[in-house]
């Protein structure tokens, strides 16, 4: 597949780089003060690709079960701390950052293993190449919408935090107190995901459809790989931040069915 | 009859209290003195060590949502989850009768919240608790947002809970109201109650 593609010159990427330069020209000129982000983000993605691209080709070179386990490590590591970052909100000690990883890491890993042992079946199924993009694919979706899910929730209660104890005194328990707001989390969480798959192929071609057909794929064939990667992101999505959500509601209440804002930081009283 | 032993809480401590049905007891302190935290663990709202009885059952013996129900707390900010006024009642059926008495006709049921006054909303919680059919009620300053008018069809409504049989803890800041309705007057100090 890879043999079929355009190889790319390094005078290719500058001739396209020199894009970014014209917009910079353009934010200088017109005093939009993006200059400096622009090219540390230039920089920084180039350098960052660079690197990944290096990695991953001794990685698909050494074919080590280990060294695969140790990507995958650094990646959920890295995605537990970005869920940890997006949070308005955080819970007390390490129950934010354990709820985001623990839910995320189950439901992406048990679906990238659902996918490489019985759909796509790589020699041997832990093969580098394939489960550390698709791993990737699905780390990535899981922890944007587990960190939506968790914003939302931690936001919702404690801005209506009457709400919900108002119907705990009353004798409410609390998954029913907190009904409306389990609920428009996952909402939340599920959204970006629904959203792009009802725009695929209309709006957008997906990056690694677009990927494989240039590398010389049949277009039949790389739909055919994005819609398996697109029903297994929604699959580990939902898991995901059902999990975590529920975590969270029960991190939030406690066993008699208070509601402990305490455990929130910075929101009591 | 309502026990009380040895009720720790953050910030606040009843070493021994006793009330029986008909019974009022009226709070009164500074702000910030403990009053509201001490209904807030009596409802099992905040955690709080100690024994609490009500006629014979402990507190733990049941579960947190069943302890509310009989201890009904209603505090000064109310709220509300619901768009409908009638959506927050259990029966709208039979809750006309308090809702009169509280001053509304039967259709403010059908009033969205978002069009309610701060006084019509304090009131309308008050309904909202006597619907569920409570045993004790702890009351958090249940008429600081109310002009005299509704002040004294709140005070009814609770003086016929008593009459019932049913127990009150209220605080509050206005002293004519504590003696109104208060057969004992408490005062809450740094969190300790003295006669």
């Amino acid at each position: 597949m890879t043999s079929q593609a355009i190889p790319l010159t390094a005078f290719d990427l500058a001739l396209a780089a020199f894009l970014l330069v014209i917009n910079g020209g353009l934010s200088l000129w017109l005093g939009l003060g993006i200059t400096r982000s622009l090219v540390i983000a230039a920089v920084r993605m180039t350098v960052q690709l660079l690197l990944v691209g290096l990695v991953l080709k001794a990685l698909f070179a050494q074919q080590s079960p280990w060294l695969t386990l140790g990507v995958v490590g650094i990646m959920v590591g890295f995605a537990g701390y970005e869920i940890m970052n997006r949070q308005d909100r955080k819970l007390t000690g390490w129950w934010s950052y354990g709820i985001g990883v623990s839910t995320m890491t189950f439901a992406a890993i048990s679906v990238t293993c659902l996918a490489l042992t019985t759909q796509l079946k790589p020699d041997p199924w832990w093969d580098a190449r394939y489960a550390v993009p698709i791993l990737g694919m699905i780390l990535g979706n899981a922890m944007t919408g587990i960190s939506l899910g968790l914003n939302t929730l931690f936001n919702t209660v404690v801005r209506e935090r009457w709400a919900v104890e108002a119907q705990i005194a009353l004798g409410f328990p609390r998954q029913v107190a907190l009904r409306p707001f389990i609920r428009r989390a996952l909402k939340t969480a599920l959204m970006p995901t629904i959203n792009s798959m009802a725009a695929t192929g209309v709006v957008s071609l997906p990056g690694m459809m677009t990927g494989q057909i240039l590398a010389g794929a049949d277009p039949v064939e790389a739909v055919k790989y994005q819609l398996l990667v697109m029903f297994l992101i929604g699959g580990a999505t939902g898991i995901g931040a059902v999990m975590a959500i529920y975590a969270a509601v029960w991190r939030i209440t406690d066993p008699r069915h208070r509601l402990r804002l305490d455990r929130i930081e910075g929101s009591d009283q | 009859m309502l026990s009380i032993r040895n009720l720790r809480a953050h910030l606040v401590q009843v070493d021994d209290l006793d009330l029986d049905a008909g019974d009022c007891i009226a709070v009164m302190g500074p702000s910030g003195s403990g009053k509201s935290l001490m209904l807030r663990a009596l409802a099992d709202l905040d955690p709080a060590e100690g024994e609490i009885t009500l006629d014979g059952h402990e507190r733990m013996s049941m579960t947190g949502p069943d302890w509310r129900r009989q201890l009904m707390y209603v505090g000064p900010e109310s709220g509300w989850w619901e768009d409908r006024v009638g959506d927050h009642f259990e029966d709208p059926e039979a809750v006309t009768g308090v809702l009169q008495r509280l001053g509304f006709k039967a259709e403010a049921l059908t009033w969205p919240v978002s069009r309610l006054s701060t006084g019509e909303r304090q009131r309308l919680a008050i309904a909202r608790a006597f619907d569920r059919g409570p045993r004790v009620l702890l009351l958090d300053e249940p008429t600081g947002a109310l002009d005299q008018a509704a002040t004294a069809l709140v005070e009814g409504v609770i003086h016929d809970f008593l009459m019932d049989g049913g127990i009150v803890i209220l605080a509050t800041h206005a002293k004519d109201q504590a003696a109104r309705l208060g057969k004992r007057l408490l005062t809450m100090t740094d969190g300790r109650l003295s006669a």
